[in-house]
């Protein structure tokens, strides 16, 4: 039998600034036998490590498309990502995964995909858009709206530049009202408000939304106006997590357990829980 | 395997611990600290009790130790080594004189476990364990097992289950096959017996609630206002998790440098106010009344519907050692009172 | 008892209180913790010699504040503990409306100068076999004192009973749960139970009032009041302060005296 706690050990192949306090790292197998039995599916998360410091829950932030690697962007909050923050490229850290349930990404093909996303929550529905765009003839139409606080709080912005041009898929980004600068060609407003202007149709549509608890709150109800079934729509919950496989008990939302039967809800499923998160 | 059954004399009992003890067996046992009985090593298989109703800390830490390494990390001039302590031996252990409720609560605990994604740790202590249990020819007003699916004279999770009859002995059920292997082993000290009836020995406890009758009534309780006021007097200590069989919670982490230490796992309780705050300072379960309805929901609703047992085995140990008398039996039968019957 | 239960009915009846905390009867004869919030509530209040548990723990607690103003049945130890909380800026507005009961006679200490002469007035009491304890171990070689503890605290699985249990640590954030840095080692093992318990005792030294709720607690039978008890024998001795009896003292271990013994502090 195998140490579910024990870690691979992964070397920090690329470290990026994203925004203050944000940091995305390219993480890769520091062993060979490892990053051959690694994979993973879209939505899944893991733990990262510091040795010395501790664990912290993330989730993969990169496509299953792309082998070899994994990526995972963090803000610098606790004491284990203060800890990543601190190391560079070069530097090994732990990582143990996959854990948790994944987007049904099969299951969506030939649909419409709208990704719904605000601050520091893309990179769950990054690894997505990735997989969806690897794979763009599965799909019917893309689109990503995209909204932080302000213009230095977008995370990926040159993946964003890159979207933005692209003819396959529809990028919407925006800012919080006062949020924006000089030069800033996006929209203004708030993520609720902006998709209630863009009039998303329901039909033959997945929307995936992530994003802090205000943004969630007031993103469905829009969805919901457009005719959204909760069927059509997806999120990611967080809740504080130490094990990640279901056994320390520590992010259970009812009988539900996030890290075992999520992070990947139905809003339909979100409704049946308590809001114990 | 029930089928063979033996008789034990109290003093060919005393020479089989003594002998397992002098063949450095790790044995543990009831022994007495104050006023209060602990399992603990035996050096001396003088000091093992037998007069105890319940131990006041349950055996779970044989199969879940109160810290426990899971793995170690040493940086050398190649890099980080990760050292994986599952690969280590687990010596043989024995533990004697849990109550039926104990062992059937270990065997729960197992299979939480092993259920889904296996945990390799517990599963693995199990295989080095031997458990003779002890029926109980008495009980106290904590006890509640008979309404919690298993009772005073329960083989299930045993290997051995004593029953001290009359005469000064102890009938004898051999529950698995390490049990037969101990009983092979020790072959002079026991003697085949008839099957003997042995219910007129063994304690009465009452059957107070019917679980899934609890189950089906905790099912819509999640809103009730019931919560506040059964949790007003609970202080958030986490006596009654750490001294449950069956409380299986813990927190992991890191003790060291950079360069070399050790990752532990340790005992942590739904109780506590911090068990579940975000890193934003968020709770989803702010106050002790959450958590209060966490302990109770976890145990009578949630791991039945997702695991398929009850969470609680009704050994008691909780209402004995919480400070603020949170008594769980009275509660539950309240609950059964209090909530509306569904369906 | 009824003087006592009366006097809740009137002070819920005028509602100068909206809880009266106090005990009730229990499982299996002992008393818990009871919140009297109406007349019924009130008729089921008890008061005698199994009442050990400090109430003024629930002083804090967000649920009872929530109620609104309170009244508390208080032993000489919980008197203690309102003027050791007081001289901790621990009530912002007022005090609670504290009852003690002598001979079946109520009386309200509703402020600071009754609150301290009540506790000056009644002496801790501990019971004989606490006292010789205490003895016992002071009278000890260091490393037998040292073996005591390491033997006791092997059987701590830091439930933090004896911390919950606490009316002085009423932290909301206890320095055991700080991890930058983390000052105290998680794991309940040997150095973990040391580290948690010296600080424990350190944190209590001069503040513990003595009334032993952290050894009733303790599920694991550690008599860890011994250590604050013993804690705050030595800041008595040494600074001749002792908490609980003036709701303004200075802390003893957290304030500084320019005429202080100690030659390093000035
Ligand atoms: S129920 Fe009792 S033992 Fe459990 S946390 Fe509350 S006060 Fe502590
Ligand atoms: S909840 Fe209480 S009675 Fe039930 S198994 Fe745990 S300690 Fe025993
Ligand atoms: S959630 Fe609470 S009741 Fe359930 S196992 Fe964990 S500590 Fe015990
Ligand atoms: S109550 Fe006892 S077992 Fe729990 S932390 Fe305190 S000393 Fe340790
Ligand atoms: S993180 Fe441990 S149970 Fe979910």
């Amino acid at each position: 039998m195998e140490n579910t706690y024990k870690p691979y050990l992964m070397r920090i192949e690329r470290a990026i600034d994203e925004a203050p306090g944000v940091k995305t790292f390219r993480l890769a197998f520091a062993n060979d036998d490892d990053r051959a039995r690694f994979s993973f599916k879209t939505g899944q998360f893991g733990e990262y490590s510091v040795f010395g410091e501790g664990e912290s829950t993330f989730c993969i932030a990169s496509s299953p498309t792309r082998d070899g690697y994994i990526e995972c962007t963090f803000r610098q909050a606790g004491r284990v990502t203060s800890a990543l923050a601190r190391k560079e490229e070069g530097d090994t850290i732990g990582f143990r995964g996959p854990y948790g349930n994944i987007f049904p990404i099969e299951a969506w093909t030939g649909k419409n995909l709208l990704f719904v996303a605000g601050g520091i929550a893309l990179p769950p529905l990054r690894s997505v858009i990735w997989n969806a765009l690897d794979l763009r003839s599965n799909f019917k139409d893309i689109t990503v709206l995209y909204g932080a606080r302000s213009v230095a709080d977008l995370v990926y912005k040159q993946e964003l530049d890159e979207w933005g041009k692209r003819s396959d898929m529809k990028l919407v980004t925006t800012v919080d009202p006062g949020g924006e600068t000089a030069d800033w060609k996006g929209s203004v407003g708030f993520v609720p408000a902006v998709l209630e202007k863009m009039a998303p149709s329901p039909e033959n549509t997945i929307a995936i939304v992530c994003g802090p608890p205000v943004m969630i709150k007031y993103t469905f109800p829009v969805l919901e106006k457009f005719n959204f079934t909760p069927d059509q729509i997806f999120t990611t919950l967080e809740n504080r997590m130490k094990c990640g496989v279901g056994k320390c008990g520590r992010c259970t939302v009812g009988p539900v357990y996030v890290c075992k039967d999520g992070p990947v809800f139905t809003y339909r499923q979100l409704q049946s829980l308590p809001a114990e998160y | 395997m029930t089928s063979t059954t033996y008789t034990l004399t109290h003093d060919n009992l005393n020479a089989l611990l003594r002998a397992l003890v002098a063949a450095g067996k790790q044995l543990h046992a009831p022994q007495r600290v104050g006023p209060k009985v602990f399992f603990k090593p035996v050096n001396d298989a003088a000091t093992i009790v037998f007069d105890y109703v319940q131990t006041a800390e349950s055996p779970k830490s044989l199969l879940f130790p109160k810290a426990e390494f899971l793995v170690s990390y040493r940086q050398n001039s190649e890099g980080m080594v990760v050292t994986d302590h599952l690969q280590k031996e687990i010596p043989e252990m024995i533990l004697f004189g849990s109550r039926p409720c104990d062992a059937a609560a270990l065997s729960r605990f197992v299979q939480f476990f092993a259920d889904g994604h296996a945990d390799a740790m517990v599963t693995q202590r199990r295989r080095a364990l031997t458990i003779i249990s002890m029926s109980c020819i008495a009980s106290d007003p904590a006890c509640f097992c008979t309404s919690c699916g298993s009772s005073p004279g329960d083989t299930t999770g045993s290997d051995l289950l004593l029953t001290p009859i009359s005469n000064g002995r102890y009938l004898v059920d051999v529950v698995t096959e390490k049990g037969q292997s101990l009983v092979a082993a020790n072959e002079a000290l026991f003697e085949q017996a008839p099957t003997i009836v042995k219910d007129s020995y063994l304690a009465t406890v009452e059957a107070v609630f019917t679980p899934e009758e609890i189950t089906k009534r905790l099912a819509t309780s999640f809103n009730d206002p019931i919560w506040k006021n059964a949790s007003l007097r609970c202080i958030g200590c986490g006596a009654c998790a750490y001294v449950c069989p069956t409380c299986s919670c813990f927190t992991i982490e890191d003790e060291g440098n950079d360069r070399t230490g050790d990752r532990l796992r340790c005992w942590d309780s739904c109780a506590f106010a911090l068990f579940t705050v975000h890193t934003t300072g968020h709770n989803p379960r702010p106050t002790q009344t959450e958590r209060w309805r966490q302990r109770v929901m976890h145990k009578f609703s949630y791991l039945p519907e997702t695991n398929h047992f009850l969470g609680c085995v009704g050994c008691g140990r909780c209402s004995r050692a919480c400070p603020a008398d949170m008594n769980l039996k009275e509660q539950i039968i309240a609950i059964a009172e209090l909530l509306p019957a569904i369906g | 008892m009824q003087s006592l239960q009366h006097k809740a009915a009137e002070l819920l009846g005028s509602n100068r209180a909206s809880v009266v905390i106090g005990y009730a009867e229990g499982s299996d004869g002992r008393v818990r913790p009871h919140f009297a919030r109406t007349n019924d509530d009130a008729k089921a209040l008890v008061w005698d010699q199994r009442c050990k548990q400090n109430l003024a723990v629930y002083l804090t607690k967000h649920e009872i504040k929530e109620m609104g103003p309170a009244a508390i049945i208080a032993s000489p130890a919980v008197v203690r503990t309102i003027v050791q909380m007081a001289s901790e800026q621990q009530f912002v507005r007022s005090f609670p409306i504290t009852l003690v009961v002598d001979n079946d006679q109520v009386t309200e200490l509703n402020d600071g100068p009754s609150l301290e002469a009540f506790a000056t007035s009644h002496p801790v009491l501990f019971p004989s076999h606490v006292t010789k304890e205490v003895e016992d171990l002071a009278a000890m070689s260091v490393a037998d004192r040292f073996a005591f503890w390491q033997e006791e605290f092997s059987r701590c699985f830091k439930c933090y009973a004896c911390r919950s249990a606490c009316p002085l640590c009423y932290c909301t954030k206890c320095i055991t749960e700080s991890n930058q840095p983390q000052w105290v080692t998680v794991a309940p093992h040997a150095l973990g139970n040391f580290e948690w318990h010296l600080n424990r005792a350190m944190h209590l030294a001069g503040r513990c009032i003595q009334c032993g709720s952290c050894t009733l607690a303790c599920p694991a039978g550690i008599p860890i009041a011994l250590l604050t008890i013993e804690a705050s024998n030595i800041v008595q001795r040494e600074f001749g302060y002792q908490p609980g009896i003036k709701a303004d003292a200075p802390a003893a271990l957290s304030s500084f005296r320019v005429e202080d013994k100690e030659a390093f502090i000035r």
